[in-house]
């Protein structure tokens, strides 16, 4: 960044310079807070919630859960908000949340076609390439090509769902549970959770990978 | 499948590896929380700010963005200055009048010292 032309102007010193987009946030801020619509040290403490402490591990210990407890699943795929709120999970929005089991006969893929609604108290901010107009226009045409661009491959019979979110329904996908995880406890069964897993764009790690991952 | 209607070769790649973080500047936070804020408090259905955020999103591809995800808080930021002007919570004049103001506290303000609205002495007025 160039402090030159402030020195220009008859400062001896560098100044600060906020960029244009820095400015509107400002603007704005400082108005509704005038205006008592928004306090700082809230906006504070919701950016820390975001940055800290939501993210996809609470919905992989959801996906955990369901592949543990047959009860918790069958009211999960019944109910997916109460059954996510009873984890200690709960929507800002007052959104309705729709659990989607996949299958070996069926794999569901999530998309906002128009934004990027996304079930934020399960898995977080969204990542990059989910608010790209790229996947939101190829996920609802061509999810096959969608998946291979992840290195996804499923047989030729697996049928594949595209759930389009709004403000109002945000969908989980709850991958299938992998092969040789007999016995396994929850919190280990979370490990194989990943984020692209509960979006339907990858698959639960094997245990397998989850060791190739650790190492 | 039929894709006669759309050249998918067309598209741009899913940037697939772009993990950047989930805020990638500081701005991009305080505009998210924001519009969470504000609806919280009842200014407006979250039905609405998909709306408004979608409008931008469409308005920004018009004019030629590429909209690779790098650009969603712009998108976010300029739906919010719409949503709040369309409630009339202030109006666009308030905003640049303030935006003017920040930016001569800004340029009196020595580098690295916080930067506080009419440092440079001209009063600011309310929006």
């Amino acid at each position: 960044m160039s402090h030159s032309h402030d020195h220009a102007i008859g400062h001896n010193h560098e100044t600060s310079e906020l960029t244009d987009t820095e400015l509107r946030v400002r603007a704005l801020e400082s108005i509704l807070v005038e205006k008592g619509y928004v306090d700082p040290a809230a906006l504070d403490e919701l950016i820390e919630t975001y940055e800290t402490r939501v993210g996809p591990r609470n919905g992989a210990h959801v996906v955990a859960k369901a592949w543990s407890d047959e009860d918790f699943a069958e009211w999960l795929y019944r109910d997916a908000t109460a059954a996510i709120q009873s984890l200690g999970y709960s929507g800002r929005q007052g959104e309705h949340m729709v659990a989607l089991k996949n299958t070996a006969e069926k794999h569901n893929m999530v998309v906002c076609t128009l934004c990027s609604c996304y079930p934020w108290t399960v898995l977080g901010l969204p990542p990059v390439w989910y608010k790209s107009a790229p996947y939101r226009s190829k996920a609802v045409r061509d999810p096959r090509g969608v998946l291979d661009d992840f290195g996804v491959k499923l047989p030729d019979e697996t049928e594949i769902t595209v759930w389009d979110s709004t403000a109002e329904v945000r969908y989980l996908v709850i991958p299938r549970r992998p092969e040789g995880t007999d016995g396994w406890s929850e919190v280990e069964l979370a490990r194989l959770v990943t984020r692209d897993s509960m979006i339907g764009t990858g698959l639960a790690l094997s245990p397998d990978e989850l060791r190739e991952a650790a190492e | 499948m039929n894709h006669a209607d759309v050249d998918l070769s067309a598209l741009p790649e899913i940037p697939v590896r772009d993990n950047s973080p989930i805020f990638r500047e500081p701005w991009e936070a305080r505009a998210f929380a924001m519009a969470v804020k504000l609806n919280e408090a009842g200014v407006f259905e979250w039905r609405e700010w998909v709306e408004s955020l979608g409008a931008e999103i469409r308005n920004a591809q018009a004019k030629g963005d590429p909209d690779l995800g790098q650009t969603y808080y712009l998108h976010w930021l300029a739906a919010l200055e719409r949503i709040v002007t369309e409630k009339r919570i202030t109006a666009t004049e308030g905003l640049l009048a303030r935006k003017d103001a920040w930016d001569r506290a800004a340029k009196a303000t020595p580098h690295g010292e916080p930067i506080e609205l009419g440092r440079d002495g001209s009063p600011v007025a309310p929006a």
